[in-house]
């Protein structure tokens, strides 16, 4: 395999191997794409006649055909934005502190390690966290405000790692002569710092929310309700469901009348991720030409 | 001096405090320690439960034994079957995912001209943001059918259902690591071997990848340790029977189908059952913790020597 | 760095509005470098001519003993030097030499690099820098700093002159309005760009953008303008340029350059400090180090045998 002459006599066959092998390996490429393809079309295919005003709109029901995802979506939408506001400013500040206040201290080395590792940690592991400290040690219950606590622990270190790779993205020059005009070390930040990495910062948000909205794992944890009957009102103390739950419980039921309205919730939910990855995909493109240093 | 920018020259040794400047500090500093506490966290929630677990069963018991069944008096509850069935479904996750993730990353590096790269990415993005749910969707309602009309003898959840699912799962992140690694060998290596009249081939399978060979390795790990983690998908596609079986036709129950199927269920806080959750939740973290820590000191090494 | 290779760049400006000496002043200096003075300059701020007359003027900067550390290695060993105040100072010397450290000693700049450490003192005026509790952000208002590559904010023309006035507390526009105008004014720029003081300062040419950065070290109305080869990365004409600029400004600022080309040194500076290896080797009047160096590794440099 690593003997390097390709034109020895004993090898005639070594030109067509190495076209054989580009072709298999574009195969498998072509292949992972065939996959998302027949993916989407098998799910479109099935759910799409389910999908239409009255299926948005609609209450839970215990027969398929008049079920809606209302409660659910509204729930998911709750869910994301409450996680928006706690997990972007705890992730950008931890993130800028790491970046430009953090000495190059084993302190330092510790959260970053710390980081890592949580974001390799199971969702379902944050979920019984938040069991543990959320709903039962604090009291929040099955809230709205339990389960976006328990997902900004989840999407925390996705939301840290890119906002400081978009900040180690600043030149330091930048940083040089803030500095150098008499700017504090906030004012830097403030001024010069995160505007310079906001399309690298809004990425890495929108893709970890994306993650929140997708997860179901860590909310099953918690003992969020699978069937709720009304939107919730008030979000420390109201039962919510979000999507990915209702598709999992829809999903777990034999008739296959639900499976269809499962199918309609899948493409609800896949079209709010690909739209939000689109813009994600948008973001870095538009603004990672714009400015060049 | 005409320019009057500020008020006139302050004593230098005099400054005013900038208070705002050391509560902001305070305040990121409290925001980098929550990603520690976060783990700390984690940490106390597990062992305060399975502590008091493992005061009613032994762990002995617990590591030991081949028979999960909590419901069962007396009950029993050995975690064989459920790291069995984990193991059976991301084993076989990874055998349908490596080679594929592997032979798309060497095209992707290797072969692809920028446009396709371009183009082929975003499309692999959105592979990756996929919820789970929806995989298990998948499993369930397609796949689980086209299984048994090939398998006439498998069962309707089975772990080859949920491999498979799984498999397709992980693919963008073997594809996206490994494809990072395989880009970072350097370009003299590769020119040192055309010169030498290797074939393209030759240059790929016998000097980038085993270049590579220490980065590809950790992302096969980080991959796997997700395909452990991995939740919703498999409680739904690969069943609920805790069983020791190497037949992937069978229903078997992971780990985290597990702690969902308790989750769900209405045994009550502080029962041996619920606090089994606990114990269950433990052994994940730790198994996937380890592999994690393992991915990234290799990683660690590799960057040091390209860097 | 060979003086003779330097020989084209001030020739080729001869449209430049320069005072007559200066093409004879760099024909002398490129042919027989230490023998003929260099020529006068012709207007106001007659350059001191003697180490007597350096020593009666009133000093801006005095550093004493200054010692330097990056971590174990010392950069800069006992360094003694006043800068007078209204006059320019060059620093040149080899790379490495500590010239650039020095500078950035003065404006406590690399107090931004981990495990750094200053002995010795440093007085702005009568007040040592280095004293405990002195405001580093204070300081840097006082001394303002253009760095070797112009580094302008990726934000408006106008908001890179403003930041510093802006991040001292100005908040009225009037008052920014008429700080921008007349620093962009006095850095030669306002013409250029009045009528596009809302476009980004990234679309100026690199000499343009040079001259943004001096304008907006000038807007936080320092006393003392520290230069780090300004110059180094522009063509011949925006070269000339920045230093007439430097040559007005010296009436309202002090300066302090540090640069490459001995020409610019000559051509600009009143007091010349020759740095090597660390060691201030001799400091003087610039004509009197140019022509009559004292120490042999001085005269070595300036006739380009190493360096």
């Amino acid at each position: 395999m690593s003997t390097l002459a390709a034109d020895k006599p004993g090898r005639p066959w070594a030109p067509l191997m190495s076209r054989l092998f580009a072709v298999a390996c574009g195969a498998c490429m072509l292949f992972c794409l065939a996959l998302l393809g027949a993916l989407l079309y098998k799910i479109f295919g099935f759910g799409w006649d389910r999908l239409n005003t009255a299926f948005i709109t609609g209450k839970p029901s215990f027969m398929p055909a008049k079920s809606g995802i209302l409660v659910p979506l509204v729930g998911s939408l709750y869910l994301i934005g409450l996680t928006a506001a706690i997990a972007v400013p705890v992730g950008v500040g931890a993130a800028v502190y790491l970046e430009e206040y953090a000495p190059l201290s084993r302190w330092r080395t510790i959260i970053q390690t710390n980081i890592a590792n949580l974001a390799g940690v199971p969702s379902i592991v944050y979920g019984i966290l938040g069991l543990g400290l959320f709903v039962r040690t604090i009291g929040l219950g099955r809230s709205v405000v339990a389960g976006a606590l328990t997902m900004s622990l989840v999407v925390l270190p996705i939301v840290i790692l890119s906002a400081q790779e978009a900040l180690r993205a600043v030149p330091g020059t930048i940083r040089q002569a803030s500095y150098a005009l008499g700017a504090t070390r906030w004012q830097t930040i403030w001024y010069q710092l995160l505007p310079a990495s906001l399309p690298g910062i809004l990425t890495g948000v929108i893709l970890s929310l994306s993650r929140a909205l997708g997860e179901a794992a860590p909310l099953v944890a918690i003992g969020v309700a699978t069937v709720v009957r009304q939107v919730p009102e008030n979000l420390f103390t109201d039962e919510f469901t979000a999507l990915p739950l209702q598709i999992f419980y829809w999903t777990d039921m034999p008739d296959e009348a639900f499976h269809e309205a499962a199918a309609a919730a899948i493409i609800v939910l896949l079209t709010v991720l690909i739209g939000m990855n689109a813009l994600a995909v948008f973001l870095r493109y538009k603004f990672g030409k714009r400015i060049q240093w | 001096m005409a320019l009057t920018a500020t008020t006139p020259p302050m004593e230098l040794t005099a400054p005013r405090r900038r208070w705002l400047e050391s509560v902001i500090h305070a305040v990121l500093l409290v925001c980098a320690a929550a990603s520690v506490a976060t783990t700390v966290g984690i940490v106390a929630v597990l062992l305060s439960q399975s502590i008091p677990f493992f005061r009613e069963v032994s762990l002995v018991e617990f590591f030991t034994g081949t028979e999960w069944a909590p419901l069962f008096s007396p009950a029993r509850y050995g975690i064989i079957p459920l790291v069995f069935g984990t193991t059976l479904v991301a084993g076989g996750a990874a055998v349908i995912a490596i080679p594929l993730g592997l032979g798309t990353a060497i095209y992707l590096s290797e072969y692809a001209t920028p446009p396709v790269r371009h183009a082929v990415k975003p499309l692999l993005e959105i592979l990756a943001g996929i919820p789970s749910v929806v995989f298990g969707y998948v499993a369930v309602v397609f796949i689980s059918p086209l299984l048994r009309k090939v398998f006439p003898s498998a069962d309707y959840f089975n772990a080859l259902n949920a491999s498979i699912v799984v498999g397709v799962m992980i693919l963008p992140m073997i594809i996206s690591l490994s494809e990072d690694v395989l880009r970072s060998v350097p370009r003299s290596l590769r020119e040192g071997a055309f010169a030498l009249g290797a074939t393209k081939l030759d240059v790929t399978m016998g000097v980038v990848v085993p270049a590579a060979l220490s980065g590809i390795m950790a992302s096969f790990l980080l991959a796997i340790a997700r395909a452990i983690g991995e939740t919703m998908a498999v409680t739904l596609a690969a069943g609920a029977t805790p069983q020791m079986t190497l037949n992937p036709l069978k229903s078997v129950q992971t780990m985290t189908a597990y702690i969902v199927e308790v989750s769900q269920g209405d045994a009550a806080a502080g029962t041996p059952e619920h606090r089994s959750i606990f114990a269950v939740g433990l052994t994940l973290f730790v198994m996937t913790l380890a592999l994690n820590v393992f991915a990234q000191m290799i990683l660690k090494r590799m960057r040091e020597k390209y860097e | 760095m060979a003086i003779t290779a330097r020989t084209t760049a001030p020739l080729m400006r001869g449209s430049e509005s320069a005072p007559v000496g200066r093409d004879q002043m760099s024909e002398t200096l490129s042919s027989q470098p230490p023998v003929r003075p260099p020529a006068m300059r012709t207007e106001a701020g007659a350059k001191p001519r003697t180490a007597a007359e350096i020593n009666k003027l009133p000093k801006k900067v005095t550093a004493t003993d200054v010692n330097f550390f990056y971590g174990e290695h010392q950069a800069l060993h006992g360094i003694n030097l006043g800068v007078p105040e209204h006059h320019v100072t060059a620093l040149i010397g080899p790379s490495g030499c500590g010239k650039s450290t020095f500078l950035r000693c003065l404006n406590r700049m690399n107090d931004m690099i981990e495990g750094t450490r200053v002995e010795g003192t440093i007085l702005l005026d009568d007040q040592d820098i280095y004293r405990p509790r002195t405001d580093v952000v204070e300081l840097r208002k006082r001394v303002g700093m253009v760095f070797q590559k112009s580094n302008p904010f990726p934000k408006t023309i106008y908001e890179n002159v403003a930041y510093g006035p802006r991040v001292a507390g100005v908040r009225k526009r009037e008052v920014l309005n008429e700080i921008v105008e007349k620093c962009l004014i006095q850095s030669a720029l306002f013409d250029e760009v009045k009528d596009r003081l809302d476009t980004s300062a990234l679309q100026l040419s690199g000499g343009q953008q040079q001259r943004l950065c001096i304008a907006r070290a000038l807007a936080t109305g320092p006393d003392v303008l520290l230069m780090d080869e300004p110059a180094s990365a522009l063509d011949p004409k925006s070269t000339a340029r920045v230093e007439d600029l430097i040559f007005e400004l010296k009436h309202t600022y002090t300066i302090v350059i540090v640069t490459h080309n001995m020409q610019q040194a000559a051509r600009v500076s009143d007091q010349t400090a020759f740095f090597y290896e660390g060691h201030l080797v001799e400091a003087g009047p610039t004509n009197e180090l140019f022509t009559k160096p004292k120490e042999k590794q001085t005269e070595e440099y300036i006739t380009g045998r190493f360096g």
